[in-house]
């Protein structure tokens, strides 16, 4: 009865001398959900990776129905009734939703050619099928939404009958509604005996559907338990209490300035958002993903054109029509997505913490090496930044590390007002709470913060206020003292559930 | 399969759109292509009335397809390769590289040409497989791969035909380029035929979907390395046509003939609606954006333009149709 569906025995792997999984392992049997839990970075996306065939391990063996496997590729695992939901969706977005789900299994016509209509009758009846009713199989996958793109992911692993189905992350951009419809499909493959592995960072997810939690930390596994409460497992996962992660919110100084005010901004997704933000306060903005929250940083940088509403920074209105009026006036946008919006990899620590302030450190347009030399170091003391030497490339940092150069560049350029967008995603926890310290150091020392996470955890621990965002307007603002990740994560659901 | 099992419904359906609309939204640029190329038959006409006093009749037909065979051909090999997210600049050394084989070989009799002609497209073949491999399996970039191999395959063809000459038989120019009436009108409808056959094919099916997203192709379990040396190799082919053609329409070889190719094919791809990014467009819009690119000369000499001049109206042209193509394309998506 149980008969282990999938082992991994010491799975290791590294990045370029960076490990991501040191020596992985756990045991799912068939009829069972497995929940694999952890903080960002402590392998379980790596280790869903190796299992559903896309990366090869360095060490260790898995085992698929008993056998040790070496996977050529995701193909390999298919055939072995092995199919994975990765995390970054891999729905090509100029294909139909048809194509897209019957890929490799098109419908063929009596010519032995594809058949498209075919294609799209069947791809209609195989989502009819799953209770999917609302997506039309001949829209293009860029046209449908997030969370549809994840149920038509589904869909697509769960109709191939896995025998073993991995899952990565895959509530984090569905609502509650989709999230049970998912557990009814997890429901039913648990009933015809398949078994079920994934991975997610809600809790009472975790405890509504798992039969077991095997707890990661660090790129290994800590245990393996069919019954934890919340608190131990924050424990095992971080190696440190709930409350020693977060330092302690330092008071909002009284009569501060208003150093950004925001009043009925509307734009792409974004629809009258109103606030207004002190010097030393962090404000944090929280909500599901696909909001509005990314279009609203976008649009107080300058990145993305307001069509209403008026911004006001330290006291003059200010329409920014690019980053660089944005900039000017102060404001600074460190991206989640440090690699492709914000850092030249290749080039030096002391070259991007220095790139907006280098007319400063020219005499006559020649640079001064020296002072550039000067400012860069300077940002790598006093944010601690663990770099071999301000001339390695930032490329070669952990995630954390190339957050602090992006961070203090800002610095450098004096900006006052600090927009963070989801800076602790993928970054380890202990440099988390180097950050987290910084963060409200700043605020401490006058910067003005808005800070976006989807870690709600994170959002109730270190901002005075809240706004949760829900379908691009603020849903409700929460005030420090006594928020909780709950009160953040009931506001940004609460239509969802009474619909 | 679990259809007994009660499911949980997640959503009743909603409105869907029509299928025509989808249609229609999805090919906005096979649309445009089509449109513009309307406009330039009328275009064309109406110049040609204005200065010949009479209708374009047969002979001008059969000669504007004429030659147009030779770019619907590049063009349908540069959409190939494009679609994988690649470019092939070499289009026009293999079009070289055949075009010189085809006047030192086809010389001789029905069987002698035919069975030249099987290996010629071979060589093509051979040429588009060099460049898959060297991009695939070498993982170099494409355009670095081809801007070598198209030095290269030029090198060979002038080594293999190093004065313009040969005579082509009369026989092989009757069949594929008959000056006397419209061989052409049968193959057009072929090439859309083959298109039709290669997009519902898996290996069509394959070639889209590594132009999307050639990680998340592969994570389906479609090979990428094997898709991208097809995709090269057909395009091969492809060039090879173009070569063949060429030979039969001016019943001589020349191993300089198909350098403006390379460009020219990228002009009539992109006027097709297929995106340099890979993944999106059609063969049948690079058939019609062929037509365009050679509409376009042909007005231009019938508007008495400066042939020096030439190449500067092509150009303003070519950036006021993509333009213009972007902006409604963005117009007709953004209606949504």
């Amino acid at each position: 009865m149980t008969r282990p569906a999938v082992e991994a025995v010491e799975v290791g792997k590294s990045y370029g001398g960076v490990a991501a999984l040191t020596a992985a392992s756990f045991t799912a049997t068939a009829g069972e959900v497995h929940a694999l839990v952890g903080e960002n970075g402590a392998g379980k996306s790596t280790l869903i990776k190796i299992l559903g065939g896309r990366v090869r391990p360095d060490t260790g063996v898995v085992r698929i129905g008993g056998n040790a496997v070496s996977l050529s590729g995701p193909q390999a695992a298919h055939d072995l009734g092995a199919w994975t939901v990765f995390q970054e969706l891999t729905l090509l977005p100029w294909m139909t939703v048809a194509e897209n789900l019957l890929l490799l299994r098109e419908t063929k016509g009596a010519t032995g050619l594809i058949s498209r209509s075919a294609t799209i009758r069947d791809a209609d009846a195989l989502l009819a099928r799953y209770g999917v009713h609302h997506i039309d199989p001949r829209a293009l996958v860029e046209d449908i939404s997030l969370a549809e793109r994840q149920t038509i992911e589904i869909v697509r692993a769960v109709s191939n009958n896995p025998q073993i189905l991995f899952l990565d992350e895959p509530t984090s951009s569905l609502v509650e509604r989709e999230v049970e419809w998912l557990f009814g499909q997890i429901r039913a493959l648990r009933t015809q005996g398949a078994c079920v592995v994934f991975t997610s960072h809600r809790w009472a997810e975790i405890r509504s559907i798992a039969d077991r939690i095997t707890i990661f930390r660090g790129g290994k596994d800590v245990g393996t338990f069919t019954e934890i409460d919340e608190g131990e497992a924050v424990r095992l996962m971080t190696g440190r209490r709930v409350e020693a992660l977060y330092p302690p919110l330092p008071p909002m100084p009284n009569a501060a300035a208003t150093a950004l005010e925001a009043s009925a901004m509307s734009g792409p997704n974004v629809r009258g958002v109103s606030f207004s933000l002190h010097a030393g306060e962090v404000l944090g903005v929280g909500g599901l993903a696909g909001h509005g929250h990314r279009e609203l940083f976008r649009m107080l940088f300058g990145d993305a054109t307001a069509t209403g509403g008026q911004l006001t920074v330290h006291g003059k209105t200010r329409r920014f029509r690019s980053p660089r009026a944005a900039i000017a006036a102060g404001i600074a946008l460190v991206p989640e997505d440090r690699k492709t919006e914000g850092l030249l990899l290749r080039m030096s620590v002391r070259d991007n913490a220095t790139l907006v302030i280098l007319k400063r450190l020219t005499r006559f347009g020649v640079l001064k090496p020296a002072e550039e030399r000067r400012a860069a170091q300077s940002v790598v003391d006093s944010l601690r930044v663990r770099t071999a030497g301000i001339s390695q490339p930032v490329g070669a940092l952990s995630g954390g590390n190339q957050q602090k150069v992006l961070l203090g560049r800002w610095l450098l350029a004096e900006c006052q007002i600090l927009l963070l967008y989801d800076v602790t995603r993928g970054v380890d926890v202990a440099t988390k709470h180097e950050i987290y310290e910084l963060v409200l150091k700043l605020a401490s020392e006058g910067h003005a913060i808005v800070f976006y996470s989807s870690d709600a955890e994170e959002l109730a621990h270190l901002c005075h206020r809240v706004l949760v965002m829900r379908e691009g307007v603020v849903a409700a603002e929460l005030h420090a003292p006594g928020i909780t990740a709950e009160d953040i994560v009931s506001a940004a659901v609460r239509d969802h559930l009474a619909a | 399969m679990s259809a007994s099992t009660p499911q949980t419904v997640l959503m009743a359906s909603g409105a869907r759109r029509s299928r025509t609309s989808h249609a229609l939204v999805q090919n906005v640029g096979l649309v445009l292509v089509i449109g513009l190329l309307a406009a330039c038959i009328i275009g064309y006409c109406v110049l040609f009335v204005v200065t010949q006093h009479r209708f374009p009749g047969g002979f001008e037909l059969t000669s504007t397809l004429d030659n147009t065979m030779p770019l619907a051909f590049a063009a349908l090999a540069q959409t190939l390769v494009v679609l994988t997210r690649g470019i092939d600049l070499s289009v026009g050394g293999v079009i070289d590289l055949t075009n010189a084989v085809a006047a030192q070989t086809l010389t001789g009799g029905p069987v002698a040409t035919t069975l030249w002609t099987l290996a010629i497209l071979l060589i093509g073949a051979a040429c588009g497989l060099v460049n898959g491999v060297l991009v695939a399996v070498g993982r170099l970039q494409p355009i670095l791969v081809t801007l070598a191999t198209l030095s290269i395959y030029q090198g060979i063809a002038i080594r293999v035909l190093p004065q313009p000459g040969g005579a082509i038989p009369p026989g092989f120019t009757a069949v594929l380029a008959n000056p006397n009436w419209p061989t052409s009108l049968l193959y057009i409808p072929v090439i859309g035929g083959l298109w039709a056959i290669f997009r519902r094919t898996r290996l069509g099916v394959a070639v889209f979907a590594i132009g999307n997203d050639a990680m998340a192709a592969s994570s389906h379990g479609i090979s990428v390395k094997r898709t991208v040396i097809l995709a090269y190799t057909l395009g091969g082919l492809a060039s090879a046509c173009a070569g063949l053609f060429l030979a039969a329409n001016a019943t001589a070889g020349d191993a300089t003939t198909g350098d403006t190719y390379t460009l020219t094919s990228i002009v009539a791809a992109v006027l097709g609606g297929v995106s340099l990014f890979g993944g999106r467009g059609s063969g049948l819009g690079a058939l019609f954006g062929a037509f365009v690119t050679v509409m376009v000369v042909n007005i231009l000499f019938f508007a008495h333009i400066d042939p020096l001049y030439q190449t500067f109206y092509e150009g303003l042209f070519l950036l006021a149709a993509v333009v213009s193509a972007n902006m409604i394309g963005r117009a007709v998506r953004g209606r949504r």
